[in-house]
């Protein structure tokens, strides 16, 4: 029996060393941003270098499970998550390993980096508020805080506080101004909801076009991929929207990022890191300016027309490592405000 | 060790790496995290409870209403047009669920169509008028009562079916009146079976995360998710899930207690009911009122994600959309038969210890197996992942001590993995059916086989599945469905550079391109029509 088992066990070894391992250079992507917004970078990546690019797309934290569980196994090389809080998270778990290339790292403004490099930021993203042109002055309201007072009663849409935006954004704000100040806001907030929260970004902004709500909060990608849809009437909709930039003069609007970090247990470091320089290229940035609407990281970049189209801006100055690990403090004190 | 013991003592086996994947996450309970659950009981918990009681008894109890009367006049009548109703009606099976939620939402939101259209006639503004909210526990409870009320209506039809048509003729002699009939005779007779749907239907309204996501309803799905990715707690997250469990193991309880004094058997040698021909006008109100759940089940969205493929899709999307049917076709058929084969050899199993004194605990595995149904496919997807890592883990080190040499990973990223997960999730939709199915079976039949030829094999080979032939193939076609609506276990657990017609729908939807989500979700639609109208015939064939 044992000898039939060792046979067996022989056997199965020689046939795995006979299937061809893959000589070609590649690089494994696990990757939190769906395939529609990475597939085409990588194609031209493959293209140009040579090496080949093999991705798995899914839900950010589920795919932090699965490196996790996969453990010195994993075949993943880069995870590339669509929030700062995502690459906090992965980098606490000790899933992650430091950018070693000072050129790649150099590229990166310093706020965009983990201070041990165990992440880097791809891309920014924002989050204003919106009215209907016409409907509103858009000096009526300069500061989040005013979404809560009793001017806007009834009047403000904005999506579930499950959403990862949200809770990001309360995050950024018990860093700036406190917790109790930010329940206090979050409360009055959710007391001049228009409707309980529903749907998604773009959903908030029909809403207000609709005239459902007069403010709305979203991220201004949703906008701008509105205002370049295929479909006509998603544009008539869109062209009806204005943004404004709230506490410009304070703290700043809030930002997020994209971003991607090496895996602790990557076999194929070199070619991630060449993967990584490829992303924050002018070319690939811009590439994300004009395809999603998101906010370069490299200045000289130039955006899309809509981005431009909404304005330049003040950023929140808050620490995305703070911040990212401030997640679960931001919905805690959300389930207390009520806010869905 | 008997034939009969083995085959228990296998299955067993086989439950108890299938239901691992459960056992891991129920683990979580012995160590809770207080201030998270202090928290969670101010605030949330009770919304999460109410919630997901309301939707699973809504789901439940539509899909009952629905599928019942469906059943009930598909068998018994014949009139104009049914020989269509009996494909449209198992249409919306095909549909899923966050899908039609997305459809209906565009055509009945505030910003919709059909408001603006109310707005604009009648010069009304938001506060001028009320309109039914989509977006709420009562639309979600609709949407769903919409796509699951076929698991109600196929399982009743075949019920139904099978009623001998001696009882009508009994009933006849006993004075009752058409509507008694059906309250004392056939709808106790098909209880079972409305039951065994109606718990299915509820355990996927419990499990279901996109369409309450998208409403923006707090329930246990929602909140695992929440508690999860927002508190990063894993732990907090899986004992949502056990409580969940527990939910469901109550509903199974007390659906399983519903057929204890059930033991249906039924003889076939009497003619079956013969359908009754209904004359034109009546039987032209019957059609439409069958005909109503299809139209908003099936036509009304299938319509809108039509209209918006062929507007805005471009050739260029078509290029890989032969990969994605090929990649959702193979793993639903290949993930289809395994299950439902798996299924058999355990109700098999369970049939046969039951007909003698046995100590094989088959009953327990039958239940534990069904708990994966009710579970949001992504907490699933955690426990396979850390079941399979490990597995990887420990034949890598083996084959580093004994060979010096390791294969990295074999299970995880592979395509068994997703099979696998699929079984720990679906086993419970092809139990119920095979369980269902061989309850109809008489005892007497296996003694009378076994007499002949004392072969286990041969008295399922021979005897039992041509029996079983419409349960079997119930079991399969919504088993294939589920998987190839499946969604967060595949999106986790797939292999590099795979994907199917779920993943590229969702991930469209997600991120709020409803329209460019059209042609993926209209192809899962149509991809599953192949296998409904397969069925169909053949359910329709031993349905005669």
């Amino acid at each position: 029996m044992e000898v039939v088992i060792k046979k067996f066990i022989f056997a199965s070894i020689l046939a795995s060393l006979l299937i061809p391992s893959v000589v070609a250079q590649e690089v494994n992507v696990y990757s939190g941003r769906q395939e529609a917004l990475i597939k085409p970078l990588l194609d031209k990546f493959s293209e140009r270098t040579g090496i080949e690019v093999n991705l798995v797309t899914g839900g950010s934290d589920a795919l932090i499970s699965r490196l996790q569980s996969e453990g010195d196994l994993s075949p993943a090389d880069i995870i590339i998550m669509a929030d700062a809080g995502r690459l906090v998270r992965a980098e606490q778990l000790g899933l992650t390993q430091a950018v070693t290339d000072e050129a790649l790292i150099q590229t990166v403004p310093e706020a965009f980096k983990a201070d041990n490099n165990h992440w880097i930021a791809l891309t920014k993203r924002a989050r204003p508020i919106m009215y209907r042109k016409g409907d509103v002055s858009p000096d009526a309201i300069s500061t989040l805080a005013e979404l809560g007072t009793d001017a806007w009663k009834n009047e403000v849409c904005i999506r579930s506080s499950s959403n990862i935006y949200n809770q990001s954004m309360t995050a950024s704000l018990i860093l700036l101004q406190g917790e109790e100040a930010t329940l206090a806001w979050s409360k009055a907030l959710v007391g001049n909801f228009a409707r309980s929260p529903k749907g998604g970004d773009r959903d908030q902004i029909k809403a207000v076009v609709a005239g459902e709500c007069k403010l709305a909060v979203a991220n201004t990608y949703y906008l701008g991929g509105m205002l370049t849809s295929a479909d006509e009437e998603t544009r008539a909709i869109a062209e009806q929207v204005g943004v404004i930039w709230p506490d410009q003069d304070t703290t700043g609007t809030h930002i997020n990022i994209s971003g991607a970090a090496i895996t602790k247990y990557a076999q194929n470091t070199d070619e991630a890191q060449a993967l990584l320089a490829f992303m924050l290229e002018a070319d690939s940035q811009q590439w994300y300016a004009q395809v999603n609407h998101e906010y370069p990281l490299l200045d000289g970049v130039e955006w899309s027309k809509e981005l431009q189209s909404f304005g330049t801006f003040k950023a929140q100055d808050v620490d995305f490592e703070k911040m990212g690990a401030m997640n679960g403090e931001a919905l805690r004190l959300m389930d207390k405000a009520g806010w869905r | 060790m008997n034939a009969r013991t083995g085959l228990a003592t296998a299955v067993c086996l086989l439950a108890a790496v299938v239901v691992m994947p459960l056992i891991i996450v129920a683990a979580s309970v012995f160590s809770i995290d207080t201030q998270l659950w202090t928290h969670l009981l101010d605030t949330v918990f009770t919304e999460y409870v109410f919630n997901s009681l309301v939707l699973a008894g809504g789901v439940g109890l539509g899909a009952i209403v629905i599928g019942t009367y469906l059943a009930y006049i598909m068998v018994n009548y014949r009139f104009w047009g049914k020989g269509v109703l009996s494909w449209l009606l198992m249409l919306p099976l095909a549909m899923p669920a966050y899908i039609i939620a997305y459809t209906y939402t565009g055509l009945l939101d505030f910003s919709g169509p059909i408001q603006t259209a109310l707005r604009e006639t009648f010069g009304w503004s938001r506060n001028d008028y009320w309109f039914w909210d989509i977006r709420s526990l009562s639309g979600a409870i609709v949407m769903m009562i919409l796509v699951l009320y076929p698991y109600v209506y196929i399982l009743a039809r075949s019920a139904f079916a099978e009623q001998s048509y001696s009882f009508n003729k009994v009933s006849e002699l006993a004075g009752y009146t058409r509507l008694q009939h059906i309250k004392h005779v056939s709808l106790p007779l098909a209880r079972p079976a409305i039951l065994t749907g109606a718990s299915l239907a509820m355990m996927e309204a419990l499990a279901d995360y996109g369409t309450v996501a998208y409403f923006g309803i707090s329930t246990f799905s929602t909140g695992i998710f929440r508690t999860w990715f927002g508190m990063g707690s894993l732990q907090g997250a899986a004992q949502l899930s056990t409580v969940l469990c527990v939910f469901v193991l109550v509903l199974l309880v007390l659906e399983k207690h519903s057929r204890k004094d059930a033991a249906r058997y039924q003889s076939r040698q009497a003619k079956s009911i013969s359908p009754v021909k209904l004359p034109g006008v009546i039987g032209l109100g019957v059609f439409a009122l069958c005909l109503i759940p299809a139209i908003f089940g099936f036509i009304i969205p299938f319509i809108q994600l039509a209209i918006w493929s062929i507007e805005y899709a471009t050739v260029g999307d078509l290029g890989d959309f032969i990969t994605l049917i090929q990649n959702s076709l193979s793993l639903a058929a290949l993930g289809a038969g395994i299950i439902v084969l798996f299924a058999v050899v355990v109700s098999y199993s369970k049939r046969l210890n039951e007909q003698q004194p046995s100590k094989m605990p088959m009953k327990t595995v039958e239940q534990a197996l069904s708990l994966g149904y009710a579970l949001p496919g992504i907490v699933i997807a955690v426990g396979v992942l850390i079941l399979a890592g490990w597995t990887d883990r420990q034949i890598n080190q083996f084959t580093q001590a004994w060979f010096d040499y390791r294969p990295g990973l074999i299970i995880s990223g592979g395509m068994m993995i997703l099979i696998f997960a699929y079984a720990v999730r679906f086993i419970s939709v092809a139990l119920q059916n095979t369980e269902t199915g061989f309850m109809r079976v008489p005892q007497k039949l296996d003694q009378a086989a076994l007499s002949l030829s004392p072969s286990y094999k041969r008295l399922l080979g021979k005897i039992q599945i041509p029996l079983l032939s419409a349960s079997l193939i119930s079991a399969t076609l919504l088993v294939f469905v589920d998987i190839l609506k499946e969604l967060p276990a595949t999106l986790v657990l797939r292999p590099f550079n795979f994907n199917t017609l779920a993943v590229r729908a969702y991930e469209l939807a997600s991120d709020e391109r409803l329209i460019d989500a059209a042609l993926p979700a209209i192809t899962i639609v149509l991809v599953g029509l192949i296998p409904v109208v397969l069925l169909t015939r053949q359910l329709n064939k031993a349905n005669v």
